[in-house]
């Protein structure tokens, strides 16, 4: 393997791979997701609201897909439920397991199955044959739908989202504490690793859904509402840069201290990281989607214009935050403990953690999205229970 | 008492994770050793090491070490002058058949055996999601095979490189001091087949062990010290260029 100076001989091989870069963006993609939705819930931002129920079935859809990485991974899946049955209570990880838990069952299913309770029964009234089935099991047997019912759904679901929104940014500070509390490693160990974390995966997953939504449009050959669009691109705006400033902080912090570890981590800043953190997750993913959508904030551009740019800056910031998982993940191995050499990544392409699986896993919740779609239409003009 | 079967029901899975998780973590130790009454730590004097190897292949033969990785390695290290914060530093196939002569001439050269640390704080026991990785009474690390995710947090969290994934078994591998052999009166096998005593296994809660005399009378230190791992690998002769 191609190392070079001086690597602990036991460090050769990286431990991590792919899977596990896939692993904090896909759950960056679902907290980041969420907190779009929670904007119209809680904080009454009614521009968003197009985008509301897109971005809980987004959530849900990558929040399916996240652990699978994690149990490809894995020496032993098939032990994979002892984090459950016999956790270890100082182990970050093991603690992670809960939190999943938890936001999935207790806020995200909680919370869209109250939002569609009244599509549900009446799709479970209006359907037939075996989809009729389904939407009845999905009623968990309530068909209440009374005004008195409906104004209970939307008490409980606000609360709900209420105790999401901690539990959003818990369920992704957590993924940024994996990393930030090893102190064997300076690239990871950093207490605003979470914080960094929890801003990027705003970032990336209001991102998502302004794409998801703006490609849904499309397909259904609707105008996508564009005041939602342009309040969804200034908040992405406003999230980017103090995303942007957390990390140039952990940067400069870095630079200025220039611990026993700097000499190192520099050296790989102009070497082995140089294309994928400087050129793709700065320049490219980082500083030009957040100048292209400064942009309309200052100049007045037709409306045509301004949708090209939320789709440049979109991919652009997906791509973006994914290059920052990858620094952060396979950056944090390619340097020796020792600081006195460097190892590189091959990744595979057919293994079971290579390159193919992590496409697949990549698009695997887009598909997830789109049976979600399917059966929970979220386009508003169908509250009325007229089927998509 | 009156137990119905809906009680036996409602308490047999309550029953059975409770004993999983006292299961877990207990060491195979032999008969009459008595856990409480050891601190196991090791003295490595690096003044002493000659870098012939024997070590790392008394380990592998020992403990059953995969090809390419290890449980124990020896580093040779070359400092020109001050400041040697960038020493030049090898370690062929873990130093496992010696050192071929490296063409560094002047300035000093010494080795470094290394090892698990066996720390009281260690990090690797912390991460470790299921408790796999777990630390006797008697201060060894050790890990439960059986138990083991093979996530290889633990390989991450380890600052001192010691730790490995079994390519074959798929968790979690490292040092375990011998852990067989020391429990029965033995020395670990890396400390018998060195030539020149530069490994010494030592017992900190012994009062007669020699560890004591020595740690008094001679400037020693850990690894990374500034890392608080609590490591009980101590050294002598442990040059500011060694990491």
């Amino acid at each position: 393997m191609p190392v070079d100076g001086f690597m602990y001989p036991n460090e050769v091989e990286l431990q991590w791979s792919v899977l596990i870069v896939l692993y904090p963006y896909l759950t960056g993609l679902v907290a980041g997701a969420f907190i779009l939705a929670s904007l119209e819930r809680i904080f009454g931002v009614e521009a968003v609201k197009p985008t509301y129920r897109l971005a809980l079935l987004t959530a849900l859809a990558f929040l399916i897909v996240a652990p699978m990485p994690l149990q490809l991974h894995l020496g032993h899946p098939e032990r994979s439920l002892e984090m459950y049955m016999t956790p270890h209570r100082t182990s970050a990880m093991a603690m992670f397991g809960f939190v999943y838990l938890w936001y999935l069952m207790a806020v995200l299913v909680l919370e869209i199955w109250l939002e569609y309770r009244s599509d549900i029964v009446r799709m479970a009234q209006s359907s037939t044959g075996w989809t009729r089935w389904i939407y009845r099991v999905l009623t968990l047997g309530s068909q209440n739908i009374s005004q008195g019912a409906l104004r209970v759904d939307e008490r409980v679901g606000w609360v709900v989202t209420l105790i999401g929104i901690p539990s959003a940014f818990l369920l992704h500070g957590y993924v940024g504490f994996i990393f930030g509390s090893i102190k064997a490693n300076p690239w990871w160990s950093s207490p605003l690793m979470p914080v960094v974390f929890l801003f990027s995966a705003m970032v990336s997953g209001i991102a998502a859904v302004l794409l998801i939504y703006m490609l849904t449009s499309r397909l259904r050959k609707q105008k996508p509402d564009m005041r939602c669009l342009d309040t969804v691109a200034r908040y992405l705006l406003y999230t980017f840069i103090i995303d942007f400033t957390l990390e140039m902080l952990d940067l400069i912090h870095r630079i200025y201290e220039a611990d026993e570890s700097f000499r190192s981590l520099d050296f790989m800043l102009h070497t082995r990281l140089y294309v994928s953190q400087v050129i793709v997750q700065i320049l490219l993913g980082t500083v030009t989607p957040i100048v292209l959508l400064a942009v309309p904030q200052v100049v007045k551009l037709p409306e045509a214009i301004r949708k090209r740019i939320y789709v440049v800056a979109g991919t652009l910031t997906l791509i973006g935050i994914l290059a920052m998982r990858w620094n952060v993940v396979i950056g944090g191995q390619l340097f020796s403990k020792s600081f006195l050499g460097y190892t590189t990544y091959k990744m595979g392409i057919i293994s079971r953690e290579g390159l193919l699986i992590a496409i697949g896993l990549l698009i695997l919740p887009l598909f997830i999205l789109w049976l979600l779609v399917k059966l929970l239409p979220p386009w508003l003009e169908t509250n009325s229970g007229v089927k998509v | 008492m009156n137990i119905t079967r809906r009680k036996v029901l409602m308490l047999l899975p309550a029953a059975a994770v409770a004993w999983e998780y006292v299961l877990a973590g207990t060491p195979e130790a032999a008969p009459n050793y008595n856990r409480t009454q050891h601190w196991w730590a090791m003295l490595i004097d690096i003044t002493k090491c000659i870098g012939c190897g024997n070590c790392v292949r008394a380990c592998a033969e020992e403990n059953h070490v995969p090809e390419g990785y290890f449980r124990t390695w020896v580093e040779r290290y070359h400092v020109d002058d001050w400041p040697s914060e960038n020493p030049i530093v090898d370690s062929p196939d873990g130093g496992k058949h010696g050192f071929p002569p490296n063409g560094e001439s002047g300035g000093k050269n010494f080795f470094v055996p290394k090892m698990c640390n066996h720390c009281a704080d260690s990090p690797c026991t912390q991460v470790c999601p299921v408790g796999a990785t777990f630390m006797t009474p008697d201060g060894v690390v050790l890990i439960d095979q059986k138990y083991c995710l093979g996530c290889r947090y633990c390989v991450q969290a380890c600052p001192y490189g010691c730790r490995y994934i079994n390519p074959d078994k798929k968790v979690a591998e490292k040092c375990t001091l011998c852990y067989h052999r020391i429990t029965k009166g033995l020395t670990t096998a890396c400390c018998e087949a060195c030539p020149t005593g530069a490994r010494q296994l030592a017992d900190l809660k012994n009062p007669n062990d020699p560890i004591h005399e020595f740690v008094r009378t001679h400037s020693v230190q850990v690894l990374k010290p500034h890392l608080a791992t609590g490591a009980k690998v101590i050294y002598n002769g442990l040059d500011r260029s060694v990491r």
